[in-house]
């Protein structure tokens, strides 16, 4: 897809800005983008071993602290720290498992969403999948007249997978980007005689957008984008 | 208001909306020694009596639970400056960018915690509310003028909670202009039969659209 930046002189800025930013604030971006999106997005397993290592140190210092008896003000203090951070980490986790349970097949049968889970995910993807394919054989689907036996197809005369569930990509999203942004293809179709369809969408920064996730998909994946 | 946070298209609770507020960092008035605090999410304090020093919000809410601060309200949360936003709400159909994006959720919690520390709360509570009224009625005079050759909507300076109000709605009227908008998405009885290439099937099709 089509997408350039129109961004002149703000690599200072961005630098500052990666600076000063935590890993939490990153967490938590990770975690809305996640939440809006339709489909799963990459596992951000870099970000997500950093903050892990940070939340083991943490609840260490916590327990040091609290056996110790001293302040307990200062202590629970750092232990609603801990809470507000491990909330972000187990609700992007989750997020991405209610993901995973609900299009589990796609993601099977898909290579690039394939990669783009953690092991452990893929591991649970694996014998989620089989685990219901197993149910489903064996309650439903070896009941039925043999056309009918397929947990993917319909009957043997559908040439695709046609009851697999699939994220819907056309769905529209709220974004706001982080720079000024220019040259969005807004539609990936076929040029017709529709005027907006070949017309080249820009943002502006910070303002906020209802768009259709597939046009900005890529600068989701790029970072250019945050959707809320 | 339409209340519809519990619909699973306005993906933010009320709750999580607050969270994230709580991350906004306000200045307090401690009125205890404490030592720095290196935390996860970033390094505050050290905390001194009387000297004024920034945290988030959360923090700054615990520590006034224990009677630890006193918590300054930002400067946009005063009588003049809200009365003064209320007008330019009023005044025109631009959203005003005077406001933080959660002020609805700051306002909240510093009216649930720390309503001591406000100047005037009676009077700042009900211009908050009358600023929240006119914003989200003009949202709604907006959405008017969507059409089916709404592709994107851009919105200028609505506020987190405002975007969750109208985002199931929007989302999805948006989705429905786009899907009938969509040649190949409409069923066709043709398709089905036998897959031919889109452009054949293309012709008589626009003719019954015109």
């Amino acid at each position: 897809m089509a997408s350039s930046s129109g961004a002149e002189g703000e690599s200072l800025d961005d630098y500052d800005s990666l600076i000063a930013t935590t890993d939490v604030e990153l967490l938590k971006r990770a975690w809305r983008n996640e939440k809006a999106a339709p489909e799963i997005l990459r596992f951000e397993s870099h970000l997500i071993s950093r903050v892990k290592e940070q939340i083991q140190l943490m609840e260490e210092t916590v327990e040091e602290k609290s056996s110790g008896g001293n302040d307990p003000l200062s202590v629970s203090l750092y232990q609603m720290d801990l809470d507000r951070t491990l909330f972000l980490l187990r609700s992007y986790l989750r997020i991405r498992i209610q993901k995973i349970e609900k299009y589990m097949f796609h993601i099977l049968k898909t290579e690039e969403l394939w990669n783009r889970l953690s092991k452990d995910e893929k591991d649970f993807a694996r014998t989620c999948s089989s685990d219901l394919n197993q149910h489903l054989e064996e309650t439903v689907l070896s009941k039925l007249p043999e056309n009918y036996q397929s947990v993917l197809k319909q009957s043997i005369i559908s040439e695709e997978d046609d009851m697999v569930p699939e994220p819907q990509l056309d769905t529209f999203v709220l974004c706001r980007s982080k720079e000024y942004l220019t040259g969005i293809q807004l539609e990936d179709g076929p040029a017709d005689d529709r005027q907006f369809s070949s017309k080249l969408f820009e943002m502006e920064r910070g303002v906020l957008h209802f768009i259709c996730y597939k046009s900005i998909k890529a600068l989701v994946e790029s970072g250019k984008l945050d959707l809320l | 208001m339409a209340g519809q946070s519990n619909h699973e298209l306005s993906l933010f609770s009320a709750e999580e909306l607050e969270f994230i507020a709580e991350d906004e960092i306000v200045d307090i008035v401690p009125n205890l020694k404490m030592g720095p605090l290196n935390f996860i999410s970033g390094d505050f304090g050290p905390f001194t009596p009387q000297i004024v020093t920034q945290v988030p919000l959360w923090l700054a809410i615990a520590l006034k639970k224990r009677g630890k601060c006193s918590i300054r309200p930002p400067l946009w949360m005063s009588v003049e400056k809200l009365s003064q936003v209320l007008e330019a709400e009023r005044d025109s159909q631009e959203m005003s960018d005077q406001l933080p994006f959660h002020y609805v959720e700051i306002s909240r919690l510093l009216f649930d915690h720390a309503r001591d520390n406000i100047p005037d709360v009676y009077m700042v509570r009900s211009l908050i509310e009358d600023i929240r009224n006119v914003r989200f009625h003009k949202v709604e005079t907006d959405l008017e003028a969507f059409n089916g050759r709404t592709i994107a909507v851009k919105i200028k300076n609505l506020s987190a909670m405002e975007v969750n109000i109208v985002r199931p709605f929007i989302g999805r009227a948006l989705q429905a202009f786009y899907k009938h908008d969509s040649p190949e998405l409409i069923p066709d009885p043709e398709r089905v039969s036998d897959r031919r290439p889109q452009v054949v099937n293309n012709a008589p099709r626009r003719q019954l659209r015109r």
